[in-house]
């Protein structure tokens, strides 16, 4: 599994030829496959090398630089808890206790039933209603013990599938259009 | 929502709910001010810039135009990237910005593109903002179908295209040159200055990088005139701009103010702005502008809101995000935490700030635990020093970028004001506010 899908290269290329330079695709590739698979596997590195005229360790050195991307399994939903400055003042941290309590892991871990990944995260911008959370990258602020309690069975239960989509899916919107693109040139030219 | 007397510039679309649809914006004069640009020559709008007096939002306050006029004559492609990779804790002004008026930023972005000459703007957007890149993508769509982006502008000869670009989880990445590393596809390091990006940028080409805050102003300033917004705040401190205020009052926000024309301690208790600090608590120090800055402590609450003023005291404006802490805080934990942060943000690149920022976080978490020694403080303010000698402000430069430096503004201004709480977890063995 995990090397992109013949969609998802056609997808992969369209993202490329909006760049004057191919290796610019690399971080929006690797959400491409953290999309497909809800987690970037070694295959997909190296095809994504591929694309890009890439080698694997360079895509991994890449890829291992940035926290959201995932290069092991997480699960269906990646909850992330703010305890930074904004949210410490708050009760961040006791949010965050609530949460390893409720759901029966402790921080990086995840439930045995692969539906919740718990991590402790840096400041979220979303400071005016601290504490607050993500999940897979979707906001929840000014969040209860209970309020968490309950949003913890909402997901369970798939009533906020609206709001949440799974892990890796970051943008459901069509990309916009560009009018110029790099033609198969050395870089900066095409443009 | 602006403070007193002045315009809301960045704020006036935000009372309704649907803010961030094209139908709102274009029935609030959206687009105007693109259409007002083109019609005029590119260098007329870089002269209201300069004029406006519009230093950049996003942390370190450089002169707009000024910026903008080192690109190279004659240079060509170059680029406009944007920085929308807000991250300084507590900051969270962008993040409403992109996700309630995305026009307004595309508007921006198109009158920069056409002031400096580039086809072609980059838009880094924060990957955490999954609900931004979704209002932002659909609002580019919009953009193009209404002309104002896309192949001749609004029928000007103008082209502008605008390329929307996730980052992934690095607060570094919102450092100007680690920004066009990452928008490359590499590690988000920062590079040695000079070359400065608008020499040589983005592929080596002259680039321009400017805050969403800072581009959100554009429309304003080609509608109003650059005077007009000069006239506003009080010498080099220009216009109104947002305040990310967080922490111990009872309405954290962000808020529009006048610059200059009012004080910290207006905007912790004036009604309309914090509205006073939790519990009727009294302040016990606050963070000015972001996780960097040195702190202040209640004699500074008649500092006015000033990007020179604050500086002056010993501290900065930064980002403008502000942090309010009551009398309940612990200095020592607060002081940790965010030098976790760093530890857990510094790229590795430069010695002192991988080494320093990790050592720091080891020896405040001692204290913080208990476990810590008395000589742990001179300790503290020697690694300290080691990053930023001297440890004034602005700090002295040991590392290729700002961030290692920052690292000691909370760690010495929490000692300095707060030595003896200090001492009494060495000496009581443990925190005294747990």
């Amino acid at each position: 599994m995990a090397r992109l899908t013949q969609e998802n290269v056609e997808r992969a290329r369209e993202i490329i030829s909006r760049y004057p330079a191919s290796r610019s695709a690399l971080l929006p590739l690797l959400y491409l496959a953290q999309e497909q698979d809800g987690w970037i596997d070694d295959s997909a590195m190296e095809h994504i090398g591929d694309l890009l005229d890439l080698t694997p360790a360079q895509v991994l050195g890449t890829c291992s630089f940035y926290t959201m991307f995932k290069r092991q399994p997480v699960g269906r939903h990646l909850v992330s808890v703010c305890t930074n400055i904004a949210c410490l003042l708050n009760g961040g941290y006791e949010l965050l206790e609530h949460a390893e309590a409720r759901l029966g892991v402790v921080v990086d871990e995840t439930t045995p039933d692969g539906e919740f990944t718990l991590e402790e995260v840096e400041c979220l911008a979303d400071c005016d209603r601290a504490p607050c959370l993500q999940v897979n990258y979707r906001f929840f602020g000014n969040v209860t013990h209970d309020d968490f309690d309950r949003l913890v069975d909402d997901l369970r239960a798939g009533r906020l599938a609206e709001t949440v989509p799974a892990h890796g899916v970051l943008n459901r919107e069509q990309p916009p259009p560009v009018s110029v693109r790099r033609a198969d040139a050395p870089h900066g030219a095409g443009d | 929502m602006a403070f007193r007397d002045a315009p809301d510039i960045l704020t006036s679309r935000l009372r309704y709910e649907d803010s961030h649809t094209l139908e709102r914006f274009l029935a609030t004069g959206g687009y105007d001010g693109l259409r007002a640009a083109v019609a005029r020559p590119a260098d007329e709008i870089v002269e209201e810039v300069k004029t406006s007096g519009l230093r950049g939002r996003g942390g370190a306050g450089f002169a707009t135009g000024q910026k903008w006029s080192f690109l190279p004559a004659d240079v060509f492609p170059r680029y406009l990237v944007v920085n929308g990779d807000e991250g300084e804790p507590a900051t969270f002004k962008d993040h409403m910005l992109i996700e309630r008026d995305p026009h307004q930023l595309i508007e921006g972005i198109a009158i920069a593109s056409y002031a400096i000459k580039c086809t072609k703007a980059f838009l880094y957007l924060r990957g955490e903002f999954a609900l931004g890149h979704e209002r932002m993508s659909r609002a580019l769509r919009e953009a193009y179908t209404h002309g104002a982006l896309g192949r001749n502008v609004f029928g000007s000869g103008f082209d502008i295209d605008i390329v929307l670009h996730p980052g992934a989880g690095a607060y570094i990445c919102g450092e100007e040159t680690a920004l066009l590393s990452s928008l490359e596809g590499f590690r988000g390091e920062p590079r040695i200055r000079p070359p400065f990006p608008a020499v040589k940028g983005l592929y080596q080409k002259p680039t321009v990088v400017n805050n969403v805050e800072t581009l959100a102003n554009m429309a304003w300033i080609v509608l109003n005139g650059g005077a007009a917004y000069a006239a506003l705040g009080q010498g080099r401190s220009t216009g109104t701009r947002l305040l990310s205020l967080s922490g111990h009052v009872n309405r954290p926000g962000n808020y529009e103010v006048e610059l200059a024309k009012s004080t910290f301690r207006d905007l912790f208790y004036d009604p309309a702005l914090g509205g006073g600090i939790k519990g009727g608590r009294e302040v016990k120090a606050f963070i000015p502008g972001g996780a960097s800055a040195p702190w202040f402590g209640p004699d500074q609450l008649d500092c006015p809101l000033d990007l020179d003023e604050v500086q002056q005291r010993g501290s900065m404006m930064g980002s403008g995000s502000v942090v309010v802490m009551d009398e309940t805080t612990c200095p020592v934990r607060a002081a940790w935490r965010i030098t976790k942060f760093f530890a857990h943000e510094s790229c590795g690149k430069c010695t002192p700030c991988r080494e320093g920022s990790g050592w720091l976080e080891k020896v405040l978490r001692r204290i913080e635990l208990g476990a810590g020694r008395e000589e742990d403080l001179d300790l503290l303010l020697d690694v300290c020093d080691n990053l930023a000698p001297g440890l004034s402000w602005p700090p002295g430069q040991t590392t290729i970028c700002v961030l290692g430096p920052s690292i000691p503004s909370p760690i010495y201004t929490s000692i300095r004001m707060f030595r003896d709480e200090y001492l009494t977890h060495v000496k009581e063995g443990g925190c005294p506010f747990s």
